[in-house]
């Protein structure tokens, strides 16, 4: 296929690897005597477990709102969509061997309600049992990743399929498809972050916390998206994306940036406002033991690309795209440290080798399959049926 | 000043901008396209500059969440200092929360309308006004371009007239305008 992994890229794919895996093992060494190494550890895998899985879902999701939408200007940038989201197996392959063990660690200090003498003695947790508990909690679970997986693979078969075939047959069945998984999509991105996230504040429920993780989410796709398409650029593929094309990933970053924000807003002003103590705790925690590293994550995922994406010229300019990008990505990695961390750990989080070490371990596998995966189809879809429009893009 | 103004008709926006690109190789200013609806690409072959009104948008939006923080400012905190819900407004920053909202919607507010109303100001078209277009198909089905001789001293008339001969076009109107 037209592009291959650059010896750069494994290098650097590579590196952060084994850079990763030596600052994970110091991290390791350096905490291990604690006695809360083992929450912290599971904790910190299921911080870049979960986080860059949630970036190869987002990328599903966009995909499927673009066939829903019968969108034409994406079809340039399509592959990179695809190679994004076909991290999706190895994502959910991580995440489930996370939630496995902590599972079997009868929920590690991480998912206390998985603990039987926290559910013998916690009468909150025992009315919440019906819904969690280990077993329905792993049926739902798995129905995620079976939907997930199945989805994924019908959209890259038929993508590929239709490189060959063309017609407007496969086209629409996207579309279908597409408007399908959105319906799913719309349920499951709610449930599984409460599953996966919102239960280790097991005392604690915001109906508002899917979207705001989902936001987080997407945000973080779109800025994977960006920069794996400048990249691919700058290396001289992708001939037919110009400007616009990129203008238009950068007013989703803005855009998406801005739904976080939003979200973030709305969550934490409502429990400002009616200040009950059952709902105020969550920010009570996170205010106490981490308000620098909170408030200073929510200025860097709302104001920073705000002021600095906000211009037409910015959002064309690689250089400025880069930079707010890769800042934001480290931002939204903080959020979700904060949303597990801080409820697993309280005020014995920090970070330190270990959390950082596990992020750039699980970095470097995450370029790596997503480079793996732009070498193995041609980069621009041959007979999508919008690909004149896109190529014609201008805005 | 006397001027001369040449109105070029076309049927089809792309041979519009076909012939445009042509002229305006040739050196011919073009100052102004009438046509129903925006065409795509016009704007670098003719040279119109980028539009302003993005930075005019962030100014209204920085004049609306000035005045939104005044206002409530001085209603709910130094006039009345209201009590919401158990929360006294003692000063504007403490409560600070509560008030974004409507520092959101009223700075949209503000940089929507200011740039609405600038748009139609700048372009002439508020409601009432005179209409700009030469002809009135150009709100249906046909495409104008709009040649000054005065903004074209390198050509003459004549020479013009020869060009638009040689490219082509649907109809010719000359206007005098004193």
């Amino acid at each position: 296929m037209e592009f291959q992994i650059t010896k750069k890229a494994k290098n650097v794919a590579f590196g952060l690897m084994g850079v990763g895996l030596l600052l994970t093992i110091i991290g390791a060494a350096i905490a291990a005597g604690d006695h809360h190494f083992f929450t912290r550890f599971m904790a910190s895998a299921l911080i870049s477990g979960f986080f860059f899985f949630a970036i190869g879902l987002g990328a599903l999701f966009f995909l499927a709102l673009k066939y829903a939408t019968e969108t034409g200007w994406y079809a340039a940038v399509k592959r990179v969509i695809e190679a994004v989201a076909g991290f999706l197996p190895v994502g959910m392959a991580i995440l489930g061997v996370v939630l496995l063990v902590i599972t079997i660690a009868d929920g590690a200090h991480i998912y206390s309600w998985m603990d039987p003498e926290v559910q013998a003695h916690d009468e909150v947790v025992r009315h919440k049992a019906a819904y969690l508990n280990p077993v329905f909690f792993w049926i739902r679970t798995i129905a995620y990743f079976t939907t997930y997986f199945l989805f994924w693979r019908g959209f890259k078969r038929r993508s590929l399929e239709e490189d060959k075939v063309g017609g407007t047959e496969l086209h629409f069945k996207n579309y279908k498809r597409g408007a399908l998984f959105l319906v799913f999509f719309a349920v499951f991105s709610s449930t599984s972050a409460w599953d996966w996230i919102m239960s280790i504040d097991v005392h604690w429920f915001s109906t508002l916390f899917g979207w705001y993780t989902f936001a987080g989410m997407w945000c973080s796709t779109m800025v994977v998206l960006v920069l794996t398409t400048l990249y691919l650029k700058k290396l001289g593929h992708l001939e037919k994306v110009n400007d616009s094309h990129i203008h238009d990933l950068g007013k989703w970053t803005f855009a998406t940036s801005f739904l976080w924000s939003y979200m973030w807003f709305s969550q934490f002003m409502l429990i400002w406002y009616a200040n009950i103590g059952e709902e105020v705790i969550y920010f009570q925690t996170r205010i106490a033991h981490f308000k620098f590293l909170y408030f200073g994550m929510f200025i860097i995922n709302f104001a920073f690309p705000m002021l600095i994406l906000m211009s037409r010229d910015a959002k064309r300019n690689a250089g400025i795209l880069t930079a707010v990008g890769l800042t934001i990505l480290a931002g939204h990695w903080l959020d979700v440290y904060i949303m597990v961390s801080a409820g697993a750990m309280g005020q014995n989080a920090n970070i330190g080798a270990l959390e950082i070490g596990m992020a750039l371990l699980m970095a470097g596998v995450f370029i790596f399959v997503i480079l793996r995966n732009l070498s193995k189809a041609p980069l621009t879809p041959v007979n999508h049926p919008f690909l004149d429009e896109s190529n014609h893009h201008e805005i | 000043m006397s001027d001369k103004v040449l109105y070029v008709m076309y049927d089809d926006d792309e041979v519009l901008k076909h012939s445009a690109k042509k002229l305006v190789s040739k050196g011919v200013k073009i100052s102004e396209v009438f046509s129903p609806f925006p065409i795509h690409g016009i704007d670098p072959i003719i040279g119109v500059k980028n539009t302003r009104l993005g930075i005019m948008a962030f100014l209204y939006g920085l004049i609306g969440l000035t005045l939104a923080t005044i206002g409530m400012r001085y209603f709910m905190v130094v006039d009345w200092p209201m009590n919401i819900g158990g929360k006294p407004n003692f000063s504007y920053l403490e409560n600070m929360l509560a008030f974004v909202p409507i520092s959101f919607e009223f700075t949209v507010m503000c940089a929507a309308h200011g740039m609405a109303i600038t748009y139609l100001l700048r372009n002439k078209t508020l409601p009432g006004m005179p209409a700009q277009n030469p002809d009135p198909r150009t709100t249906d089905d046909k495409f104008v371009m709009e040649i000054r001789l005065s903004e074209n001293h390198s050509v003459t008339e004549a020479e013009l007239d020869s060009m638009l001969q040689e490219i082509g076009y649907l109809e010719l109107d000359k206007k005098e305008i004193k």
